[in-house]
């Protein structure tokens, strides 16, 4: 039976980016608990002959695009929802790694 | 004190050189204005689905061919999640439990000894957007904007610390979704030369199998290290540091030279060294930390459910196998085996891809020509034109032309259909050796005016691209050497007119000639060979003078 820790709400939160309050942290311990029982009922059925499933369409042809260029959107367009731009480019909140 | 040995194994990501993006048709040229080779897919749009391209796994095959792996029947794709701006969907789409290529490997010579590298595995994957920083300042928005990371597929350096100061990025996601294959090697490697020799021939490897241009200082190829230290003789790795942004050969080399002293002083100090990933700052010659590995490395794969298997039967792979263009090692022994070059020649072309895809293209003109009924008339007068002779122009006098024009073999402003024009116009006697040789830089300095001419009237630039190489846009040597009355003059009639007025004007040459001084002799050679202005040819007029002198055998 698989146990989520407050330790990993919050780690999960920090690598989704997440703002959250910390004093839900033992709400959603309980509920992300709850669904991961949920969940794991599916281990009580015999999967012993069934082949791993990756996909919900059990395609045996590949699904594939001849290397043939078509035109996309233009510069005004592809910005056109961007919340901020510049020399047309899309204009963010500076992240660097590292340095 | 304890000796150290260094444990190295490199991950290669190589960009391919497709027409089209991997998951959408949006075009990969280079040089376009920002945001202007995009979609609604490479851009992360909601409800858009991505489709696989299918030169892009074409090429990874070939990669996975051309290094011994195992092709797995099936393979996945997984999305990798992490937040970077460059990287528009929150995740990169890789491959990560199920790769298409396993167990491969490479056969590296360093320290005069051969040696086989192993590959772990190949995974296509999609490349990320370019992201270029700026701070306001007071010269406005925009003026200073340099790349941050050379490596835009490093997302590790995003996942923890990132700094969201002062300042702000800029997108450009015309890069954003091109086709890449990630190489992982075995840790087979021991020291930093190794790991020179394993680059340089994994690129000249791929750059056979025409898949990339594998340009290191341009980004299509790039190289992260794992380097870790262990006592001589110890089984166990010890705690392995990531190594980024190296953009050179050189720099690898550099960089892991750097981390090995590093990593050695910290173990002789009897301290631990920290597993994490750090940076090749070229600049100061020194790494850096970037991040701790405890820190992240938690990217929380999943398959990637947008995307269906990708299956592999063998015949697709013999297709693609038997389209393949042929390995260095079985091009070396053609070229000293069957068509007969020198050790050294073979080893010039087979160096350089580019300069053997011109030679094959040469071998294959010429034989077609000699096919066509060229050989019979030729018998008895010299043959056809040999490789070796091929070979002797290409890593001659056109090698000399490219280096002093810094050009490579794809992009001379002559093609192996001028090279074979005019190696056939010296085969029939219809030009000197000499003559060829200016006839070459005439026709090379032809080719280059007219790009010149062309580069004016651009047009249909993706349809260039495509097609691979341009057409070189010289006229052919014999049309030059036509225009030019530059043909050797073979007539014995017309060579004989002009002996005789040579003759008629010499006397004292003539006299002298014979009086018992043979070296006048070549005195009316050279005058003959004047007076034609060099197009005489010179054995008709040996021939000719000595008769005209009744001369002396
Ligand atoms: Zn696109």
């Amino acid at each position: 039976m698989p146990a989520v820790s407050a330790a990993q709400v919050r780690h999960v939160a920090a690598l989704a980016r997440l703002s959250w309050d910390e004093r839900s942290a033992p709400k959603l311990v309980g509920e992300l608990n709850e669904i991961l029982a949920y969940i794991s009922k599916l281990s009580e059925l015999d999967t012993a002959d069934v082949p791993p499933t990756s996909h919900a369409l059990d395609l045996r042809d590949n699904v594939l695009r001849e290397d043939e260029p078509r035109k996309g959107l233009a510069q005004a367009e592809a910005l056109a929802d961007a919340p901020d731009s510049e020399a047309g480019m899309f204009r963010v909140p500076r992240v660097v790694g590292g340095q | 004190m304890t000796a150290y040995e260094p444990v190295i194994g490199l991950e290669v990501h190589v960009e391919l050189k497709t027409a089209t993006k991997i998951f959408c048709s949006c075009s990969t040229d280079f040089g376009a204005p920002p945001n202007t080779q995009v979609c609604p897919i490479c851009l992360g749009m909601p409800g858009v689905l991505p489709v696989l391209n299918r030169r892009v796994v074409e090429y990874a095959l070939r990669a996975a061919l051309a290094l011994g792996c195992e092709v797995e029947p099936a393979s996945q794709f997984a999305r990798k999640n992490y937040f970077y701006p460059d990287l528009p969907k929150g995740y990169q789409i890789t491959q990560y439990e199920r790769s298409y290529a396993y167990r491969g490997h490479l056969d590296i010579e360093a320290d005069g000894t051969s040696r086989r590298v192993g590959i772990t595995r190949i995974n296509i994957e999609e490349e990320a957007a370019k992201s270029f920083h700026g701070t306001r300042g007071p010269g406005g928005a925009g003026e200073s904007y340099a790349p941050p990371r050379p490596s835009p597929d490093s997302p590790e350096s995003a996942a923890g610390g990132g700094d969201e100061g002062e300042g702000y990025s800029l997108v450009d996601f015309n890069r954003g979704g091109v086709p890449l294959i990630e190489i992982v090697s075995e840790p087979d490697l021991r020291s930093p030369e190794e790991a020179r020799a394993y680059l340089i021939k994994l690129r000249n490897l791929l750059l056979y199998t025409g898949i990339s241009d594998c340009k290191m200082q341009e980004g299509s190829l790039r190289c992260d290290a794992n380097v870790s230290l262990r006592p001589v003789g110890q089984e166990q790795l010890g705690n392995l540091v990531e190594l980024k942004n190296m953009n050179s050969f050189r720099s690898v080399v550099r960089g892991l030279e750097y981390e090995i002293k590093r990593q050695t002083a910290v173990l002789e100090g009897g301290g631990r060294v920290a597993r994490e990933t750090r940076g090749w700052d070229e600049g100061r010659g020194a790494t850096f930390s970037m991040r701790s590995k405890e820190q992240s490395d938690d990217y929380r794969y999943f398959p990637e459910p947008d995307l269906v298997l990708l299956r592999v039967d063998q015949a697709w792979l013999d297709r693609v196998g038997a389209e393949m263009p042929a390995l260095p090692e079985a091009r070396l022994r053609r070229m000293t085996q069957e068509q007969g070059l020198s050790e050294y020649m073979a080893g010039v072309i087979g160096a350089d891809p580019l300069m053997a895809a011109f030679f094959d293209e040469c071998v294959k003109l010429q034989g077609a020509g000699a096919g066509a009924g060229g050989g019979e008339g030729a018998a008895g007068v010299g043959g056809a034109i040999t490789p070796a002779a091929l070979a002797n122009w290409i890593t001659g006098d056109l090698a000399r032309l490219a280096n002093a024009e810094g050009v490579e073999f794809d992009a001379l402003p002559v093609g192996p259909e001028h090279l074979v024009d005019l190696l056939r116009l010296v085969d029939a006697g219809r030009i000197s050796g000499k003559m060829a040789k200016n006839l070459l830089e005439e026709c090379w300095r032809a080719g280059q005016a007219g790009e010149a001419g062309q580069a004016g009237q651009a047009g249909q630039v993706g349809k260039a691209e495509q097609s691979g190489k341009d057409r070189p846009v010289a006229p052919l040597p014999s049309a030059i050497a036509r225009g030019k009355g530059l043909e050797q003059v073979s007539d014995e009639g017309e060579v004989a007119r002009i002996v005789a007025s040579v003759l008629s004007g010499n006397g004292e040459a003539v006299a002298s000639y014979h009086a018992g001084k043979d070296k006048a002799l070549g005195f009316l050679v050279g005058q003959v060979m004047k007076a034609s202005r060099g197009r005489a040819n010179p054995a008709l007029v040996n021939r000719l003078v000595r008769e005209a002198l009744g001369a002396r055998s």
